[in-house]
């Protein structure tokens, strides 16, 4: 079979085609975006961008109940949002396989906070499997599906951003999809298993209890748990992307690899333990391995050697193995420190708006009203970055609002706002804007609406009037919803246009009536929008520093002046708008 | 048991993930076992980006250690000089004489190092480091976007492989109509290391 370079998402959407999954959902989040995107293009499966992670796992379990194979993608924190549908699907069960891929990320790459969603497996009582490379990444989803059927669970599939995002080779298959039912599938009307009053949910978790009981037992025997026989001395027990840098690490010792973590097999772990001298669990994040097996009664080491914060690196693990004693000291420590102190004396560079993104317009106006700014989720998050300043709280997708809101009622003497884009807006936006307008609120809310999820790489969305796999629908239109949710006071208008921007943003910010204002630009990454640079007048240039304000990248403080780069800019002129001294001047095309 | 490390540094947008992927490629080629890391999402916005790729006879980790990468390139001055942890007295630097401004230097609130200070970093943590100019190299040609070629071209004389090998994974993964353009950045970033 020929092999090929695949990164662990373009491997779960494989892994999930060739299993015959045919109805997949999803919302971008980095790590997890691709999957979805991937799965998408394989012929002959439904797959959709839905508004938030719980409509993606609804409309999963759905296809699932009819008895269609199917899988939810999504990160980390995306299983808070769908959380609740996931308990009641494992209090349920299903019928069709269903396979939920959930993407860590350690470390922090592009989230709020690096959450171990192993826990979710204990918490919600539903098993779990952690592939350590896109192959197993494949495999696992097609496993994932073959147990949820077998055992009547959802399955999660946990990826991290080092397995999502990392391309190792992957076997191509010769075989088919299955190929779909001939007749349309039927939803069968038990009601004792599907309808969750409390009455017949009282039956249902015993049902959970003992099917746990039987995953462990199959745990015990599955092949995606191994032993690895070394030299005995040294007992690592490690999944997913430890497990690489573990093996990287400890080139002697035993190893015990779980491709299933939950729930844990006892018995392997007492027969690994009893055949080595020194047990150790490598696990980034939480001492979920470890805390398990300490209540077994097994002596294990484990967070007293590696950190419960930030993800794992093959230095991370050498450097605490060496410390703990577990492998011989190497040379270079103190070079390494001295290296790394070099290193923190460059000037960082962090993210920041592009140039010709709508949003630094808006932010500039918002940085100029002085108002307290309660932010979301997006590209837009990037406004309370230096030189802009102009966000001063961001929680979760769809937060500000809410948030926005309790301040108000606390009656803080800041006017306020909350900002959040399009597609967060449909994500989360619509319930907290409803709440302003139900129980009295004063609140502006501002949608960046730049026609697109542009953060996690130009994914369409209900306002965009393109499906996922491009098929033309129903745009919805976010001015037409709000006013008819009962807002009265709204404008929608080009950020760009900053005069009239500031005074409709004044207008607002002042009126007590709750309101919204529609700052609509189309992201220029997407668009594809450049235009001529415009030119520095260098002679009039007052080096006043205002341009240099805008925090846009190819405008420079040169020698008694700015210049700008012509390479990086996108000739939106924005600088040209707010350079009291005309002394940058737009170009023609 | 051999192995090669290398690890590409730059700014987003400046195609290092296209160069990786020529280079993973080119190791398969060889006939290596090939893994590679990246992390995408904030890094696109003009932020710092790495790239990770190992040929092994056998590799676990995707990610190089660090004090263990035999070949940095390093898409932009002051990127290459980020990683000196990732480096040892045997490691080959090869840096794109080529600097982009962060925001706090456009802010004129740090100062971009000197060529000579960059070069005396790189040089304390490396073996040998080596510049090409690069970018000037790719807009002769027509495209200064062909950089990742132009860097692969000057390490390709170093790691060794036919040029076949290299030709051959640049022409799956660029373009058609860009393939004779990307084979000249190819051949003059060879050149440009004698």
């Amino acid at each position: 079979m020929a092999k090929k370079l695949m990164t662990g998402n373009e491997a779960f959407a494989y892994g999930a085609y060739l299993s015959g999954v045919r109805v997949g959902a999803a919302y971008p989040g980095t790590p997890s975006t691709e999957i979805m995107d991937n799965f998408s293009r394989y012929p002959g499966v439904f797959a959709e961008w839905s508004p938030n992670e719980k409509v993606a796992l609804d409309v999963a379990i759905g296809a699932s109940y009819a008895g269609e194979r199917a899988m939810a993608s999504m990160k980390h924190v995306g299983v808070n949002v769908a959380s609740d549908s996931l308990f009641y699907a494992v209090y349920t069960g299903l019928k069709g396989g269903l396979a939920l891929v959930a993407a860590d990320d350690p470390s922090m790459h592009s989230s709020q906070n690096e959450q171990d969603n192993r826990n979710y497996a204990k918490f919600a009582k539903v098993p779990m499997l952690e592939p350590a490379d896109s192959e197993e990444a494949k495999q696992y989803v097609g496993l994932a599906l073959e147990m949820s059927e077998q055992f009547d669970t959802p399955l999660i599939v946990r990826s991290v951003t080092r397995i999502s995002h990392s391309s190792t080779p992957v076997e191509i298959e010769d075989r088919q999809p299955p190929p779909p039912p001939e007749d349309p599938p039927v939803y069968e009307r038990d009601v004792r298993k599907f309808v969750m009053v409390p009455a017949n949910a009282r039956h249902r978790h015993p049902v959970v209890e003992e099917r746990l009981r039987q995953l462990a037992e199959y745990a015990e025997t599955t092949p995606v748990n191994r032993i690895e026989e070394g030299s005995g001395e040294l007992g690592i027990i490690a999944a997913g992307t430890s497990y690489q840098y573990a093996r990287e690490v400890f080139t002697e010792a035993s190893f015990l690899k779980l491709g299933m973590v939950y729930p844990l097999p006892e018995k392997l772990i007492r027969q690994f333990a009893s055949s080595v001298k020194t047990l150790v669990v490598v696990e980034e994040l939480d001492p979920f391995f470890e805390e398990q097996i300490r209540l077994m009664g097994i002596e294990v080491r484990g967070k007293d050697i590696f950190p419960i914060i930030g993800e794992f690196s093959p230095a991370i693990v050498r450097s605490c193995a060496a410390k703990a004693g577990l492998i011989e000291e190497e040379q270079g420590q103190a070079e390494s420190a001295a290296a790394a102190s070099r290193a923190s004396e460059l000037p960082v560079r962090p993210p920041m708006l592009c140039p010709g993104c709508g949003h630094r317009a808006l932010f500039y106006n918002l940085r100029e009203s002085g108002a307290l700014v309660l932010g979301d989720i997006g590209c837009y998050t990037l406004g309370f970055a230096q030189p802009l300043s102009a966000m001063h709280f961001t929680g979760c997708m769809g937060a500000s609002i809410g948030v926005a809101h309790g301040i108000d009622k606390a009656k803080v003497k800041d006017r306020t706002c909350a900002i959040l884009g399009d597609s967060t807006f449909f994500h989360s936006g619509l319930h907290p804007l409803i709440d302003v307008l139900y129980n009295g609120g004063s609140t502006t809310t501002i949608i960046t609406d730049n026609s697109v999820t542009a953060m996690t790489g130009m994914q369409q969305h209900p306002g965009t009037g393109i499906t996922l796999q491009k098929q033309k629908t129903k745009a919805v239109d976010l001015e037409k919803l709000i006013r008819a949710i009962g807002f009265e006071k709204v404008d929608v208008l080009d950020p760009y246009d900053i005069d009239a921007m500031g005074k409709v943003l004044n207008d607002h910010l002042n009126s007590e009536e709750p309101s919204v204002i529609i700052s609509k630009r189309p992201c220029v990454l997407y668009t594809r929008e450049k235009n001529p640079p415009p030119r520095v007048d260098e002679e009039a240039c007052a080096d006043c520093g205002i341009c240099l304000d805008l925090g846009c990248s190819p405008l420079m403080q040169d020698e008694g002046h700015v210049s700008i780069d012509p390479i990086l800019c996108n000739g939106c002129n924005l600088c040209v708008k707010v350079c009291p001294s005309e002394a940058i001047i737009p170009q023609q095309s | 048991m051999k192995k090669v490390d290398f690890l590409m540094a730059g700014v987003g947008g400046q195609g290092t993930i296209l160069a990786s992927n020529i280079l993973a490629g080119v190791g398969l080629e060889l006939g290596y076992e090939v893994k590679k890391a990246e992390v995408h999402g904030m890094a696109q916005r003009g932020g710092t980006v790495e790239s990770h790729v190992r040929w092994g006879d056998t590799v676990s980790s995707p990610l190089v250690e660090e004090g263990r990468t035999d070949y940095l390139l390093g898409f932009e001055m002051l990127e290459a000089a980020r990683w000196p942890t990732y480096l040892n007295k045997e490691s080959f630097v090869i840096v794109n004489r080529y600097r982009i401004a962060p925001p706090a230097v456009n802010l004129g609130k740090d100062e971009y190092p000197t060529e000579q200070r960059l070069d005396e970093m790189l040089k304390e943590s490396a073996g040998k480091v080596i510049w090409i100019n690069g970018t000037e190299l790719a807009a002769e040609l027509g495209n200064p976007a062909m950089i990742g070629v132009v860097m692969l071209g000057a390490l390709s004389s170093m790691v060794g492989g036919e040029d076949d090998a290299w030709l051959k994974v640049i022409e799956s993964l660029v373009p058609a109509k860009f393939l004779e353009l990307n084979k000249k950045a190819f051949a003059a970033g060879r050149n440009s290391i004698q």
